[in-house]
């Protein structure tokens, strides 16, 4: 009975507390950068598409710099340079009369009103701003496979299709939006679901962000305890720790699996693939 | 989605605006949280230990607001000099590789003797043995000088790990924040001679912020005139008091 009101204890302390929270900061990540991520993505596709001069150029350099370049390379060199970025518009519009340099050898100084957040602002902002940082990196990344994942798509839908909307008199963009479009997801989708396991389990990228991930805390929680800094010390419990990451993983995938396999069954209902034409025969 | 994510910036933004006006001068203390007894989070998730001790009372004489923020040790100085915290305080020896990146205050712990913890017992030859260290440490500079094996590990903890695991032969670290290791786990122990690195723990500024950097040197010297920090060396037992 003591063993179970020590773990009572134990599994209730404050840095317990936070580690169940950052399975929401996890989940809450996913529920924003996934959709953000596609509309990057589906922007990226568009652009490299298209016939204007210089859009196309940009759409296509964005889907192969982003995706020749190493994650991690990204999120420790991007993330700074994208932070000091917004820092330095906004010290150019804040400060105009500041008269020192900005790079002071390693230094990157801009005045107080310029720092992204303030330096007095709560914790919480610090923390919020560099939720978001993550949030568009992720989505930055991540949108430029899906690019080539939709761009890909767009070319499997059968030109014949197109053909015979043109010979409705459809215009170019109708033809685009109510032809390609609704029919490429079916095309898009194996792709698409690839891209959202993996995103899955590039969260503990987050911490080189300084977003405590689930990751970070397993591993803050489990390592050994000394009893002089704690009131529940114990050897090391890494192990137990990662295993219930293991199987909130395993969870998160089959339900996502589950999930995605529901949407395919809807999107090639009427399809002319051989997935649509299984269903036409079963029916 | 989009308008939920522009919303929700806009929202922090505004925000930090309201902030400035009420605070005057915050300064953030970036460390690691994973080293005792310089730095750890306690049970209820908050940074404690010795430097946060000593952080507090310098702030308090140096009249600032400080907020403690913690940081993996790997990025710890570069995101110093981009300006994400505005101090290191971490259980960072001065060395002269690291005054060329950023400017430390005086140090406010004597050198302190780093040990090698191994299996109880064994017959530690330091020059042809697997050593393990946390990377960007002056150990694992020192273990890389003596043409020992390196073996290099992100957080002090998984340095431990590596020795239990048989992984290496030993593990080279401040003695302070191993001997809580050798005192609790009967099957280790110190192996060899403890050897003198570094010039003692300071405080690391960026290079331009000479003024911040003065503020706490003077704080560290007042604690040390009165004896104060010497009370909080022994209650913590990082090493010799002034």
């Amino acid at each position: 009975m003591s063993d179970l009101a020590w773990y009572a204890c134990y599994l209730t302390t404050g840095k317990h507390l936070s580690f169940y929270a950052s399975f929401g900061t996890v989940l809450l990540l996913l529920a924003i950068t996934a959709p953000v991520a596609l509309g990057f993505g589906f922007a990226g596709a568009m652009a490299a598409r298209s016939h204007v001069f210089p859009l196309n150029w940009i759409g296509k350099a964005y889907i192969a710099i982003v995706r020749g370049v190493p994650d991690i390379a990204f999120f420790l060199f991007f993330v700074i340079a994208l932070d000091q970025g917004f820092e330095w518009l906004r010290h150019q519009v804040k400060c105009p009369d500041w008269d020192q340099p900005i790079r002071q050898g390693s230094d990157f100084v801009v005045c107080d009103a310029a720092k992204l957040p303030l330096n007095a602002s709560a914790q919480w902002i610090h923390e919020t701003y560099g939720f978001l940082l993550a949030v568009l990196t992720f989505a930055i990344v991540f949108g430029a496979f899906a690019a080539n994942v939709l761009y890909g798509a767009m070319r499997a839908v059968p030109r014949a299709q197109i053909e015979t909307a043109e010979a409705y008199g459809m215009t170019h963009r109708q033809s685009f939006w109510r032809i390609l479009v609704p029919q490429m997801w079916v095309y898009a989708l194996p792709g698409l679901s690839n891209l959202w396991m993996v995103l899955i389990k590039a969260t503990p990228l987050l911490f080189l962000l300084g977003v405590e991930d689930i990751v970070y805390w397993a591993r803050e929680l489990g390592g050994t305890k000394n009893p002089r800094f704690t009131d529940y010390p114990h050897g090391d419990w890494r192990m137990w720790y990662f295993l219930v990451l293991l199987v909130f993983y395993l969870v998160f995938t089959k339900v996502s699996e589950v999930v995605l396999d529901r949407v395919m069954a809807r999107l090639t209902h009427g399809q002319a693939t051989s997935g649509g034409e299984m269903q036409r025969k079963a029916a | 989605m989009k308008t939920i994510l522009l919303g929700t910036a806009a929202l922090a933004l505004s925000a930090s605006f309201a902030f400035a006006a009420s605070h005057a001068m915050t300064v953030r203390l970036g460390t690691e949280g994973a080293y005792p007894p310089f730095n750890f989070l306690n049970d209820a998730g908050e940074v404690a230990g010795f430097e946060r001790e000593v952080g507090d009372e310098l702030c308090k004489r140096a009249e600032l607001t400080c907020e403690w923020v913690t940081n993996e040790w790997d990025s710890i100085i570069p995101n110093l000099v981009s300006g994400n915290y505005d101090a290191i305080i971490a259980g960072m020896s001065i060395t002269d590789e690291r005054e060329e990146v950023i400017d430390f205050t005086q140090n406010y712990t004597q050198p302190d003797p780093s040990s090698f913890l191994g299996r109880a017992g064994m017959d530690l030859d330091p020059a042809n043995a697997v050593i393990a260290a946390q990377t960007g440490t002056i150990q694992a500079a020192h273990v890389a000088e003596m043409g020992a094996t390196l073996l290099e590990f992100s957080n002090p903890e998984e340095t431990i790990g590596a020795v239990r695991a048989g992984e290496a032969d030993a593990v080279l670290a401040d003695k302070s924040f191993l001997t809580s290791y050798a005192q609790e786990d009967p099957e280790l122990d110190f192996v060899a001679e403890d050897i003198l690195l570094g010039g003692g723990i300071g405080m690391g500024f960026r290079e331009s912020d000479g003024e911040l950097r003065e503020k706490f040197d003077a704080a560290i010297q007042s604690m040390k005139d009165d004896g104060s920090l010497n009370a909080l060396i022994e209650k913590w037992e990082v090493g010799a008091t002034f």
